[in-house]
């Protein structure tokens, strides 16, 4: 952003990558195919770079607003010195937090999940689902993440992203509006999950093996951490895969 | 004898209506000691939502066969209050039947139409009572869920036993009345057969007159003194949400369910940190740093969040659905609402012993009525707030509530003090230097 910035350049769209997109091994090749995805498409797009900070998301929802408000203070100030107006992020937590918390503290911007950013660009046919993997066939089950969905009332976007495949859809019997949360959210990702007698991803990873879905797509690095460990519990690694929707639609463009 | 009965009517009609005047003013008090939070924006928006939601029951209809049931109960409530207002009329005025000459055979068509709708609250309530009683739905189970023990599953048996009892006495009633009339005894109005009842009156056939007039004026004083208990009763049970559905759906949140209440406070307190404002700008305003962060009690809950304590019902959809309770953990959405209701309730027990002031006990609804375990649990999902049929949020407390624990009491779980203590200094959640943040882009400019 700052190089486009000094050539008085304007993107089209600011990428937030978020620190899981930044940090994490298997989220940063989210990153990548987006970025593959964007730049295949013709996108001209910016991203912070080592200017952004965690969005704050954790913070907050854990009970920490002075860290929260610490955290997305200094990142309006970035965005706001960059006159930044529309942000694309792959994580859904960033993306509701930008979205709805950040205009109270001033900062405004048009707030889009990469879910419907894909969506839009496969619509305008600037994303054209050939020259790669061909999914005809493959049995993909989506993952509604709560901060997509419930939060945010965004159920189709990833869907139709999905069918864009021509791949066999099928729907967990907990979908849309009564998705079952993988247990990450509101700070569950970053401590041990409190007494009981199971883990919220293995419930669910059940559920989408139930499916009998090959591939489990997710829109979210918390979802993906979750669902992936799931996976791992029981031991179908080599026969049920964790992809999110940006690394399907590279596989299928061939990047 | 007529003028006695006249007398006691008012009399009893007067004390239940002071009685339920004071519970809801003792309900409303409560409720004010809540903090203010502006619910009054977007009136259109609010009308129709609740229009939608608490007139047209929409989200009862999520599960089909419940909602129409549930509808036929709560149409057959509204409806046959109607008639309930002919009755209490009558009472007051000695008189019999009072709209009946007025109306002629609508008045017959209208009260078969009430017997219709009595009948199918009649069948409705008892297939619930069977249900709640034998079907063991699991969300009803105290074996299952420690806070329907005791009272909670006791409420929701007497209040159908109590709309059962109710259109008995009503369908009785009618079929006493119309074999009266054809004896042509004195008094009643002649108003001819009415649609249910009259399958009811060959039970009544061989009665004498006295007994038929006895039983009569039993069924309708049961019917209405039944009424009247049932209003002083409703301001003490789950089933308060007969009435608050209304404001509670009007008052709801119109903002993404994703979207957290921002802290002014502490926008203040971080902008003087970040050098955005001076501290004296906000001279003045120096003692208006709050006494407390978060919510501990229930005074530094909203209002909303309170009327939401008093409208929930119980049914238990919204922990039905929580996936930390699913999996066995000790949150359970329902009983952070049945919490939040059982300290109000207190706290007016308080109230009233102390001319309306609230006086410290020494309890707080952090601590002694939830546990940090319980709050500890949540994923903020949203999963609850979805399934409320009446629009209650009790992410909206448990947020509050850890907001005290963190901010205030500064207890949170060591991963948690590690999370925070990562993004103040490496401004991400994970123990990584921000200069590596752009590492990521290294193996795609290698591909270029």
């Amino acid at each position: 952003m700052a190089e486009m910035a000094a050539n008085n350049e304007i993107p089209e769209v600011l990428f937030w990558v978020g620190c899981a997109g930044s940090f994490d091994d298997r989220y940063k090749k989210v990153t990548v195919a987006f970025v593959k995805i964007l730049n295949k498409a013709g996108v001209k797009f910016a991203v912070l770079g080592t200017e952004e900070s965690c969005t704050g998301d954790p913070a907050r929802r854990a009970g920490n607003e002075f860290t929260f408000q610490m955290l997305a203070m200094s990142n309006i100030q970035v965005l706001n010195m960059y006159g930044v107006k529309k942000i694309v992020t792959a994580c859904p937590h960033c993306f509701n937090t930008l979205k709805n918390e950040y205009p109270e503290l001033g900062g405004n911007y048009d707030v889009v999940h990469h879910s419907e950013y894909l969506q839009q660009l496969i619509n305008e046919g600037r994303v054209r689902i050939e020259g790669g993997e061909t999914f005809k066939g493959r049995k993909i089950t989506f993952h509604d993440s709560c901060y997509l969905g419930r939060a945010n009332g965004i159920y189709e976007a990833p869907r139709h992203v999905l069918e864009a495949l021509d791949a066999d859809l099928v729907e967990m019997k907990r979908c849309k509006t009564k998705g079952l949360c993988c247990g990450a959210g509101g700070g569950q990702m970053f401590k041990e999950p409190e007494a009981g007698k199971k883990d919220i991803n293995i419930e669910r990873i059940e559920e989408a093996i139930e499916t009998g879905a090959t591939t489990i797509a997710v829109a979210c690095p918390f979802c993906m951490v979750m669902m992936t460990d799931g996976v791992k519990n029981k031991e179908k690694e080599d026969t049920v895969k964790v992809f999110d929707l940006a690394e399907l639609i590279a596989q299928a463009e061939g990047l | 004898m007529a003028i006695i009965q006249q007398i006691i009517f008012l009399a009893i009609l007067g004390i239940v209506g002071w009685l339920v005047f004071k519970r809801a003013s003792l309900i409303r008090n409560t409720i004010l000691l809540g903090r203010d939070e502006d619910r009054a924006d977007q009136p259109a928006v609010r009308f129709a939502t609740m229009l939608r939601i608490a007139f047209g029951q929409k989200k009862m209809f999520d599960r089909p066969l419940i909602g129409i049931m549930h509808f036929v109960v709560y149409a057959g409530f509204l409806l046959i209050n109607i008639e309930v207002l002919e009755i209490v009329l009558d009472g007051i005025f000695g008189k019999h039947r009072l709209f009946a000459p007025f109306l002629g055979s609508f008045y017959t068509f209208l009260i078969s139409f009430f017997e219709f709708l009595a009948v199918g609250v009649l069948v409705t309530c008892a297939i619930f009572l069977i249900r709640r009683t034998f079907l063991k739905v699991e969300r009803f189970q105290p074996s299952r869920h420690r806070e329907m023990n005791g009272w909670p599953q006791l409420d929701g048996k007497i209040i159908l036993l109590f709309e059962i009892v109710l259109m008995i006495a009503i369908l009785t009633m009618n079929a006493t009345d119309t074999v009266l009339q054809e004896m042509g005894s004195q008094h009643y109005t002649r108003t001819g057969d009415f649609a249910f009842s009259h399958f009811l009156k060959p039970v009544f056939a061989n009665w004498n007159e006295t007994s038929l007039v006895i039983y009569e004026r039993f069924a309708w004083w049961f019917h209405i003194l039944g009424i009247f208990t049932f209003a002083a009763y409703v301001t003490y049970s789950k089933h308060l949400h007969i009435v608050l559905a209304f404001p509670n759906t009007y008052f709801s949140r119109l903002t993404p369910k994703g979207e957290m209440n921002n802290m002014p406070d502490i926008t203040k307190e971080v902008k003087i940190m970040l050098g955005l404002t001076e501290a004296m700008e906000t001279n003045g305003e120096e003692n208006a740093i709050p006494e407390r962060f978060g919510a501990k009690d229930v005074p530094d809950l909203s209002w909303k969040n309170l009327m939401d304590a008093y409208s929930c019902t119980e049914c238990g959809r919204c922990t039905e659905a929580c996936p930390a309770n699913i999996t066995g953990k000790k949150l359970s959405p329902r009983k952070i609402m049945m919490d939040t209701r059982d300290r109000l309730e207190d706290i007016g027990r308080i109230m009233q012993a102390n001319d309306g002031k609230f006086v410290e006990d020494g309890k707080s609804l952090m601590g002694d009525y939830i546990s940090n375990e319980e709050i500890l649990a949540c994923t903020t999902c949203n999963a609850c707030v979805q399934e409320c049929p009446i629009l209650i949020n009790p992410l909206d407390i448990i947020l509050q509530l850890r907001r005290y624990k963190i901010m205030d009491e500064a207890q949170a779980p060591g991963a948690w003090n590690a999370m925070f203590q990562n993004l103040d200094t490496n401004q991400a959640p994970w123990k990584f230097s921000p200069g590596d943040r752009f590492n990521w882009a290294d193996k795609l400019r290698n591909e270029v």
